[in-house]
């Protein structure tokens, strides 16, 4: 772990991707300037490899939603292209599921139509899309809150909701914009173990914005550290961590101290600046 | 998983909490209602029993006064001709303001043509105006309607404007994430969020109509319940011109409530106490 073979240096943009099978996503020297030449991105390179966790880590401001929204095709790059199975995207697309940092659920539906909602867009037969919201509300701890309203719900329940939206469409790609950033400590725990336990299953690929290094490494198979003004890949690390001994096991583990700690001092040179 | 649910479940959700309080604190509405309705009726019966005007009826002479208006059919006849031009000026608002309200708040060239006629015209004293419609409209049907729609139309209109021209941007750009089209985003998300404030419009917009066909009853043609007023005022029979004034600000303030009441009937399923 500390020899640093988990690291990939940011020289080799695709080098994370060169020694596995084709990626999910790959993102390719992105770059974003927004309106009065604020320079978001300066040319962000990583892959996404199939079936795995990646998460986006970096100082406040370094472009991490910009990223991620990028990729959902939410936001326009201003140059550079992301590929979703080879394939170059820049619109949003059933391949894509988004979970939003504010929950983004309409206070006016309840949990269940909430959690169709992306079914009901794409024209799914009322009875359908209910039974599939069901089965993901119920997959995602909130079964006999079907017929509440967000506002009667907490912030955890809420992004619960969003998940269970997300996941009820049934794409291949899970993006996640800091979905736990509004949910307090100990709920955020809670909801990485049944993220983990969640995703396990499904096979999915996620790329998950983080500002927080001990859930960064707690979640992810990939971290992407990124740097800010404007924004770059520092590095690419794989922790590797053993997820054997259970949720406790793993944050006592020396090789997930040992990444927390790696990251923290990566990020301190950048926040010196 | 579900059990840490569950147990979360097993505490009142914020909101249920704030509802309570609410509910509570309005604990026994009925008797707060009658009994600030019963002052104030009492201070109006001591000062027009204490003549301080001899135009100042009491409370009861007007109560009186009412009661004979309603049974002999006074009001039937007069708000069977102030309805009409109410209900076709205020349908015609209701429906036309929502819909400019919903084009300038979707189309920024629309906005830009639109949105300073309104405000002008809400800035503007309207009572001012509605002299002017005669000139136009002359002094029938056309011109009241046009009264009412002169004073509902920029408070409809606007407030429809900033439900949709203030989306929450999330939501805009969660029904773009899940594929909405264009028509499924202004149908599904733009509206619905913006629903709030366009009923909140219509009901001030239906209490401006009020004053806009009591005013082009006072100003243009004496008829209806203006003539009511007007008629009652000149023979000095003032407990039945307060009565007919009481019965405009009685009907006026049930309608809203009934506005209000359908809103969240129909509209605000999450707005209903659980």
């Amino acid at each position: 772990m500390t020899d640093g073979a988990g690291i990939a240096s940011e020289s080799g943009g695709g080098v994370a991707a060169a020694d596995g099978p084709e990626p999910a996503v790959r993102v390719v020297d992105l770059t974003k300037e927004f309106p009065g030449g604020v320079r978001a991105l300066g040319g962000v390179t990583f892959d996404v490899p199939k079936g795995e966790l990646v998460s986006i880590i970096g100082p406040s401001g370094c472009g991490k939603t910009t990223t991620l929204k990028i990729i959902a095709g939410l936001i326009e790059a201003t140059s550079g292209r992301v590929e979703v199975d080879g394939a170059p995207v820049t619109t949003p697309g059933p391949d894509r599921a988004f979970v939003f940092q504010d929950f983004a659920l309409m206070p006016w539906a309840t949990v269940l139509r909430n959690a169709a909602f992306g079914l009901e867009l794409r024209g799914v037969p009322r009875r359908e899309r209910e039974d599939a919201a069901r089965a993901y509300v119920d997959k995602v701890g909130l079964s006999g809150f079907e017929d509440a309203y967000p506002h009667q719900l907490s912030g955890g329940m809420r992004q619960r909701v969003g998940l269970a939206r997300a996941l009820a469409v049934d794409a291949d790609i899970l993006l996640m914009d800091e979905p736990f950033a509004s949910v307090d400590e100990q709920i955020r725990r809670k909801f990485q173990e049944d993220l983990l336990e969640l995703l396990s299953g499904e096979g999915k690929t996620v790329i998950f914005v983080t500002h927080s290094i001990e859930e960064a490494v707690y979640v992810s198979d990939q971290i992407v550290i990124l740097t800010r003004g404007p924004s770059r890949v520092s590095n690419v690390i794989r922790p590797g961590v053993d997820r054997s001994g259970g949720s406790d096991g793993i944050r006592r583990s020396q090789a997930y101290l040992d990444w927390v700690e790696q990251i923290w001092h990566e990020l301190q040179g950048y926040l010196d600046q | 998983m579900a059990t840490s649910v569950q147990g979360r479940a097993g505490r009142p959700a914020p909101g249920r909490v704030v509802a309570g309080r609410v509910a509570s604190g309005a604990g026994n509405p009925w008797l707060l209602r009658v009994g600030s309705i019963v002052v104030v009726l009492g201070l109006w019966e001591w000062a027009g029993a204490a003549s301080v005007n001899p135009a100042f009826p009491t409370c009861s002479d007007t109560l009186v006064a009412f009661g004979e208006m309603l049974t002999d059919g006074t009001f039937a006849a007069a708000y069977a001709e102030t309805a009409g031009p109410l209900i076709v000026g205020v349908l015609l608002t209701a429906v036309g303001g929502v819909l400019a309200g919903l084009v300038m708040g979707l189309s920024p060239r629309a906005e830009w043509l639109g949105l300073p006629v309104f405000i002008v015209l809400q800035a503007s004293p309207s009572a001012a105006i509605v002299p002017l419609i005669t000139f136009v409209y002359g002094i029938g049907f056309t011109a009241k309607v046009f009264a009412v729609v002169l004073l509902s139309a920029p408070v409809i209109v606007l407030n429809s404007y900033r439900g949709i021209a203030n989306t929450p941007r999330s939501l805009v750009e969660m029904s773009n994430a899940f594929l909405a089209s264009r028509w499924q985003r202004v149908w599904k998300v733009v509206i619905p969020a913006g629903s709030g404030l366009m009923f909140a419009g219509l009901r001030l917009g239906l209490a401006q109509g009020f004053t806009g066909v009591v005013l082009a009853e006072l100003i243009i043609t004496p008829t209806g319940i203006g003539d009511l007023i007007t008629y009652n005022r000149s023979v000095a029979d003032y407990p039945a011109m307060f009565a007919s004034i009481l019965s405009i600000i009685l009907i006026a303030s049930v309608s809203v409530t009934l506005l209000q009441r359908m809103e969240g009937r129909l509209f605000r399923p999450e707005m209903r106490p659980a």
